[in-house]
């Protein structure tokens, strides 16, 4: 019966996540949702594009940030991607532990990220007094900084679950979906980054 | 209704059937009961809003609370009623008509109805703690940033837990239709309704994650103390505006289109002709979803984005009007030398026409920039909407329920009372909505309570306010109805209406699995090419077998509610500490179940092969 194949399969398909008809439609189906995601973020670049120079006589983007601390976040991240691409790649030749190193690595790095990232909010609010609520500048900042922060968090939470639940037992039809929508995204949120960096940080120093 | 399945059990077994279900046939019965719910609850806000204004400076409601009703009419007619009403017929019908068991995501199915449910309760009980929002549907800010009390607060936190239901059920129906259509059931061989439902899925999907983020800020300006629309910290007023109607614009269509498929559905049925211009009417939708996105500030013409900006827009939105058009004859078309019988779906798909076509002459009206200075915010923008919304929407949901409501409950709705129900609804519309064309062109603006003696307005508000009880009348004889059905109604056979597509090639009501053995599609309209060229019935595309099904769950149930709690939290946590223990209450019962749900596996059972044959054919 399908039940027990997608348990215990004979033989691991190349690409386990989409073997399955759940599968299938979970891949569909959050692809999808991304796009919705897509239209989420771009409201929050609109509205953060609109009020950046709304300061109202507080700290600018050029006086507040640090491109350096920046730049370490963009490749903690940017690594996290690629050390995810890994894990797939291991997930399609049927290697769970390395698959499950590779994304620890990738669960490591995106720690770091959101290290990072509580650090330099908190060094905003304490040195600068950049908070929430201190201009339309700083709410259109945290809001769209914060949200992206907000998925990497949720993101974490998911990995980690992913792995500590399969821990015990091996790759098959019914879990490498849900290995997979997270790589996804992931992803996502580390294209998002991408924009960020250049439309709050880039043209933040240079603007 | 299967009563008599149901009868059986207890009433405990049968409400815990309902809470748990992940079925999309009693789904759709939720989502038709919760949403037919809240059109009563709108129905009546509208009620007291035209007897308030059935004679100059009447004091039945003062400013205050006349300002509360327009606006729960509007949020509850839109988001609670109509949206609702749509996804539970596309529930009943579009997984049968693609010929599928059920949809891609049972469990998140489930899940968006429980969100709906309790993003309208949160809404509504706003009235009884304090007072309801009273800054209009669209909240325009500062209005609604400044309102007073917590009225706004439960619109911002009943819509973002109803929107996050909606946009859950557009990626389910995108995800369904494109995985799961039988054997042969090709794209462009998909009843028009299965279609409308696709590219409405597509609308939501792109148009509300915008209102999310609107509602994010809105309530971070009035929860959180944020600035962005403080023009004093420099925030800015447009923004929310803007925010509102890229998701408001593509919004009407998600509501139009839909209603679309139906009539289509229904003029090819009753007119026993394939629908004339098939290809035309899916590109036409396709067409109209696209330039639905790109029109939205046709509703701020007046806020002075200037003329260039005005102008595109004001074309985009003509534009429009377009494949709206090729809808329209192609209509006409089908019905042109077709076998047309008449009765209450059909009169129902008649009357929308002329209703519907007169919204949209008004509509290219108002689209002209020059001319909407002075249609704007007046009461012919009232008309205009409301023959757009009721005798689209409205209708279209009223032909969906006579036409399918066999297929859903297995009784036809009575024929005498589905008569007078669309007669008197439709010459009340009529009466209500006509008349306010001319008390807008002589200034009456909206949203407000009271209006002065000897200007021209008393004749016709008074009309207006009988024509809304033909209305009313027209909905309790339709309430009448669907109780002497449940009760005495005729029983239905799988094809009471001489059908064409899938839907009425298995019983009605359809077992929970839809399909013993998925049928073979050989074209379009594959019933109606069985009956011509075929057996009469459809062929199986697979031999009989183990069918896999869902299994029920409660979590959906939980994690809406567990955010319900938390929306108060959130109202309630800016005057009271104690607020936060349900903020985070709430949460932690959302987060724990979406963990359960995430972390234990759930393959769904299987039913086996021998049952099936043991059941009747």
């Amino acid at each position: 019966m399908s039940h027990d194949q997608s348990l215990n399969p004979d033989i691991m398909p190349n690409e386990p996540e989409k073997a399955t008809l759940e599968g299938k439609n979970k891949f569909l189906g959050f692809w999808f949702f991304l796009g919705g995601e897509t239209v989420l973020f771009a409201s929050l670049f609109g509205t953060f594009i609109a009020l950046r120079h709304s300061t109202a006589d507080g700290p600018t983007g050029n006086e507040i940030f640090g491109l350096e601390l920046v730049f370490i976040m963009t490749m903690l991240l940017l690594t996290s991607s690629l050390t995810s691409v890994y894990a797939v790649y291991h997930m399609r030749n049927n290697d769970f532990n390395k698959m499950q190193l590779w994304f620890g690595i990738t669960a490591l790095l995106g720690i770091g990220f959101l290290g990072s990232e509580i650090y330099e909010f908190t060094h905003y609010i304490t040195e600068y007094g950049f908070t929430f609520r201190s201009s339309a500048f700083g709410s259109a900042f945290y809001a769209l900084v914060g949200f992206h922060g907000g998925h990497v968090t949720f993101g974490l939470a998911w990995l980690i679950g992913l792995m500590v639940r399969n821990a015990k037992r091996r790759l098959n039809l019914y879990n490498a979906p849900k290995y997979y929508t997270f790589s996804l995204y992931w992803h996502f949120i580390d294209v998002i980054w991408v924009f960020i960096f250049t439309v709050v940080y880039l043209m933040g120093k240079v603007g | 209704m299967s009563m008599a399945a149901s009868q059986k059990r207890s009433f405990g077994a049968f409400l815990w059937d309902y809470l748990t279900t992940v079925d999309h046939k009693k789904i759709a019965h939720l989502y038709l009961f919760g949403g037919g719910f809240f059109f009563l609850l709108g129905g009546l806000e509208a009620m007291i809003i035209r007897i308030q204004l059935i004679k100059p400076e009447n004091d039945l409601v003062s400013a205050g609370f006349y300002n509360e009703l327009f606006t729960m009419h509007g949020t509850t007619m839109i988001f609670l009623a109509a949206m609702p009403l749509l996804l539970g017929l596309m529930n009943a019908v579009v997984p049968l008509q693609i010929g599928a068991r059920d949809v891609a995501f049972p469990f998140l199915n489930s899940l968006g109805f429980w969100l709906f449910l309790f993003g309208g309760i949160m809404l509504n009980m706003s009235w009884l703690f304090g007072g309801a929002p009273d800054a209009g549907w669209t909240s325009y800010v500062p209005i609604s940033t400044t309102s007073p009390g917590h009225g706004v607060d439960f619109y911002v936190m009943g819509l973002q837990i109803a929107g996050a239901g909606t946009l859950i059920g557009g990626i389910n129906f995108l995800a369904t239709i494109i995985n799961m259509r039988a054997p042969g059931m090709t794209f462009m061989r998909m009843p028009l309704f299965s279609w409308t439902t696709f590219i409405t899925s597509v609308l939501i999907l792109f148009a509300f994650p915008a209102l999310t983020i609107g509602l994010f800020l809105l309530m971070f300006d009035r929860m959180f103390g944020t600035a962005f629309f403080d023009v004093s910290l420099g925030g800015n007023a447009i923004i929310w505006q803007h925010l509102f109607w890229i998701f408001g614009h593509p919004e009407v269509y998600i509501l139009i289109l839909p209603v679309f498929g139906i009539f289509s559905d229904v003029f090819s049925t009753f007119s026993k002709k394939r629908l004339f211009g098939y290809t035309a009417m899916v590109f036409a939708t396709i067409l109209i979803a696209f330039l639905g996105f790109m029109v939205w500030a046709h509703h701020m013409f007046t806020v002075g984005l200037g003329p260039v900006a005005n102008s595109l827009f004001a074309i985009a939105t003509m534009a429009i009007a377009v494949p709206t058009g090729i809808k329209i004859f192609n209509w006409l078309a089908t019905m042109w030398g077709g076998s047309i019988s008449i009765n209450s779906t059909m009169l129902w798909a008649l009357g929308f026409i002329p209703t519907f076509t007169i919204g949209g002459m008004t509509g290219v009206m108002v689209a002209s920039v020059v001319a909407d200075y002075q249609y704007h915010d007046t009461y012919f923008v009232v008309a205009h909407f409301h023959y757009v919304i009721v005798g689209g929407t409205v209708f279209g949901i009223m032909a969906g329920l006579h036409h399918w409501w066999p297929k859903m409950f297995g009784r036809i709705l009575n024929e005498a009372m589905g008569k007078l129900t669309f007669w008197t609804f439709f010459i009340g519309f009529h009466l209500t909505f006509f008349i306010q064309h001319f008390l807008g062109l002589m200034g009456m603006p909206r949203r407000y309570w009271v209006f002065l003696e000897n200007q021209g307005l008393d004749l016709g508000n008074q009309i207006s306010t009988v024509g809304a009880f033909f209305m009313a009348f027209g909905v309790i004889v339709f309430l009448i109805n669907i109780v002497h059905t449940a009760v005495k109604g005729e029983k239905a056979e799988a094809d009471p209406w001489d059908g064409r597509s899938l839907e009425w090639t298995i019983a009605s009501p359809p077992p929970h699995y839809n399909f013993k053995q998925t049928p073979l599609v050989r074209g379009l309209d594959p019933l109606w090419i069985e009956k011509t060229e075929g057996k009469g019935k459809m062929t199986p595309a697979e031999p009989l077998g183990d069918i896999h099904m869902p299994n029920s769950s409660f979590l959906p149930f939980m994690i809406s509610l567990g955010l319900f709690i938390a929306g108060f939290g959130f109202i309630y946590q800016v005057d009271h500490n104690w607020a936060y223990s349900l903020l985070f209450g709430g949460m932690a019962i959302t987060l724990v179940c979406m963990m359960i749900r995430s972390l234990k596996d759930d393959h769904g059972h299987h039913i086996p092969k021998e049952d099936l044959e043991g059941e009747a054919k």
